[in-house]
C-alpha cells in the first residue's frame, strides 16, 4: 500500500461517499437511457438465483399440498357424493358433447374449413412473484432453447395469465395482465362489444373503452380478440363483475395469485403477415429506385 | 458498544495477528453486512408473506442506519453501495432509487453519528423515523418522476409504517450481536 499521510488519507476516505452517491445518479441515468441493459443484468441474477428460488418454493409447495390432502379426506364423503351427481350431469354433456363434434366436423366438411395451426407450447414452473410495489411478474424456469420468444402468451389451467416481456436463458419474465402497464384486446361474449382490458396492480382488472351503447352484462364471459399479431382470439381471460355502476372489472380466470405451472404458447407471430391493402401504393425499395417516368403499359396490381 | 479502533490505536499487549484471528476478525466485521445482504435475498425469494416486499426497505434501511451509526467499519460506503445495487438488481423498479436512497442515508447516520450513538434509543427511534420518512418520499418521488406517473402513495406509507415498526426490534437484535457474535474485539 503507498504511504500516505493521515490527512491526505482522511480526505480521500470522505471522498468515497460523495463519489459513490454520483454513481447511483449515474445508475439512475443509465437506467433511463438504456433498458435493456438493465433487463439483461436483472435477468442474469435471476438465472443464477432461479434454482435457489426453486429450492424455496418446493417445500411450500409439498407443504400445501399436505394440507389440501388432509382438507379433502375429510370431507371426503360429500365429495364422493357430488362427484357422483356431476358425473351423471357430465355424463349427459358427453353425450351431446360427441353429436356437436360430429355435427361440427360434418359442416366443416362441407365448407372446406381451414382449420387453424396449433400452437406449439413449453410448460415451466413459476418460481418466483417479482411483483414489487409497482409492478405484477413473475419468474417462470423453463427451458428457453425450446424456442421461446418475447411476446408469446402465458396461460394456465384455466385461463390467459399474460405475456412474456424479458428473456434469459433459463427463465423468463412474465408480465401479467393484472400489471398497471398490460392493455389487452378482449371480446365480451354476450354483449359482443370490444375493449381494452387495463391492468391496475390490484387483482381485477379495469376494463375501458368499451362501447357506451352496449355495456358489459355483469358475469359475461371475456376473451381475447385477436387484433395483436401474437395472441389469437377466443382465448379465456375472464368474467365481468361491476364493482359499482359504471364500473366493470375483469375477474381473471387464471389464479393469478398463487400460479404454479403455466404454459408459454407460441402462436408464429412472424407465419402471419397481413395482406396489402388493395389499391395501396407499393413501398418503393431502393432496387427499383430507377422506375419508369411513364406509368407501365401493364398497370399495377 | 465497544468502538471499532485500529489496533495501533488500542492501547495495552495485542496478540500477535496469526491467520485464524485476521479470519475471525475479518468475519465478525463482515457479519452485519452479510446479515443485511442474506436478509435481503430471502425477502426476495418467493415465500408468500403478507407486506414481504413492503417489509425489504425496512429492514435494509433500519440495518444501514443502526450499523453506519454504532460501527461504519461494519458498514462502509462501497458496502452500502454494494446492497443498495443487490436490491435494485433484484428488484423491478427504476435502477439506482434504491441504491441512492440508501447511500443518502448511509450519509446522514454518518455525518450525524456522533449525537446518535450517544442519544437514548427512543431518541435514537425518532430520529431514525424521520429519516427514513424523508427516504421513503424521496424514494416515491423519484419513481414517480422516472415513471411518469403519480404511483400510489400508500404502498409507500405502508412500507415506511413497517420499517419505523422492524427498526427497534432490529435494534436489539442488532446491539446483542454487536457485543457478541459481530463483535471485532472479542476475537
Amino acid at each position: 500500500m503507498i504511504p500516505l499521510s493521515i490527512t491526505l488519507r482522511q480526505a480521500l476516505e470522505r471522498l468515497v461517499l460523495p463519489i459513490l452517491i454520483v454513481a447511483a445518479l449515474g445508475i439512475i441515468l443509465l437506467g433511463q437511457a438504456d433498458r435493456s441493459l438493465t433487463e439483461r443484468v436483472r435477468m442474469g441474477l435471476a438465472d443464477i438465483l432461479a434454482p435457489a428460488y426453486g429450492l424455496v418454493v418446493w417445500p411450500q409447495e409439498q407443504a400445501r399440498d399436505l394440507l389440501g390432502r388432509m382438507r379433502d379426506m375429510g370431507r371426503i364423503e360429500a365429495e364422493n357424493q357430488r362427484l357422483r351427481a356431476e358425473n351423471a350431469n357430465l355424463r349427459h354433456w358427453y353425450d351431446v358433447a360427441a353429436a356437436l363434434a360430429d355435427e361440427n366436423a360434418a359442416l366443416k366438411a362441407n365448407l372446406h374449413w381451414m382449420p387453424d395451426p396449433s400452437p406449439s407450447f413449453v410448460t415451466g414452473r413459476v418460481v418466483r412473484d417479482t411483483s414489487g410495489l409497482y409492478a405484477r411478474s413473475v419468474l417462470v424456469a423453463a427451458n428457453v432453447d425450446a424456442g421461446i420468444h418475447k411476446d408469446e402468451i402465458v396461460l394456465d389451467g384455466s385461463g390467459l395469465v399474460g405475456r412474456v416481456t424479458e428473456i434469459g436463458s433459463r427463465s423468463v419474465r412474465v408480465l401479467l395482465l393484472t400489471d398497471a402497464s398490460s392493455r389487452i384486446p378482449v371480446r365480451l361474449e354476450v354483449s359482443h362489444g370490444a375493449a381494452i382490458m387495463a391492468g391496475d396492480n390490484s387483482g381485477t382488472p379495469r376494463l375501458i373503452y368499451y362501447p357506451q351503447d352496449n355495456p358489459p352484462v355483469e358475469g359475461e364471459r371475456v376473451v381475447t380478440n385477436g387484433e395483436i399479431d401474437t395472441m389469437p382470439a377466443g382465448l379465456p381471460v375472464g368474467q365481468i363483475h361491476y364493482v359499482r355502476p359504471g364500473q366493470p372489472v375483469v375477474i381473471p380466470f387464471a389464479s393469478l395469485g398463487h400460479l404454479d405451472i403455466v404454459r408459454v404458447f407460441d402462436y408464429g407471430r412472424s407465419a402471419v403477415v397481413p395482406p396489402d391493402a388493395p389499391g395501396r401504393i407499393p413501398v418503393r425499395r431502393p432496387a427499383d429506385s430507377f422506375s419508369l417516368p411513364f406509368p407501365s403499359p401493364l398497370g399495377r396490381g | 458498544m465497544t468502538p471499532d479502533q485500529a489496533p495501533e490505536f488500542q492501547p495495552g499487549i495485542q496478540p500477535r495477528p496469526s491467520l485464524w484471528r485476521r479470519l475471525d476478525m475479518l468475519s465478525r466485521r463482515g457479519l452485519p453486512a452479510a446479515l443485511t445482504g442474506m436478509a435481503v435475498l430471502l425477502l426476495s425469494a418467493p415465500f408468500d408473506l403478507p407486506g414481504q416486499a413492503e417489509l425489504l426497505p425496512g429492514i435494509l434501511l433500519s440495518s444501514v442506519f443502526f450499523w453506519s451509526v454504532f460501527r461504519p467499519a461494519s458498514m462502509s460506503s462501497p458496502i452500502v453501495f454494494l446492497l443498495g445495487m443487490l436490491v435494485d438488481l433484484l428488484g423491478f423498479g427504476p435502477p439506482g432509487v434504491m441504491l441512492l436512497v440508501v447511500l443518502l442515508v448511509h450519509g446522514v447516520a454518518l455525518s450525524g453519528r456522533y449525537g446518535f450513538s450517544r442519544a437514548h434509543i427512543l431518541v435514537l427511534w425518532l430520529v431514525f423515523d424521520g429519516v427514513s420518512l424523508a427516504a421513503t418520499a424521496l424514494q416515491w418521488g423519484l419513481i414517480s418522476a422516472l415513471s411518469l406517473h403519480l404511483v400510489p402513495m400508500i404502498a409507500f406509507a405502508f412500507q415506511w409504517v413497517l420499517g419505523v415498526g422492524v427498526f427497534p426490534l432490529l435494534c436489539v437484535v442488532f446491539s446483542t450481536l454487536g457485543r457478541s457474535i459481530a463483535n471485532p474485539d472479542r476475537v
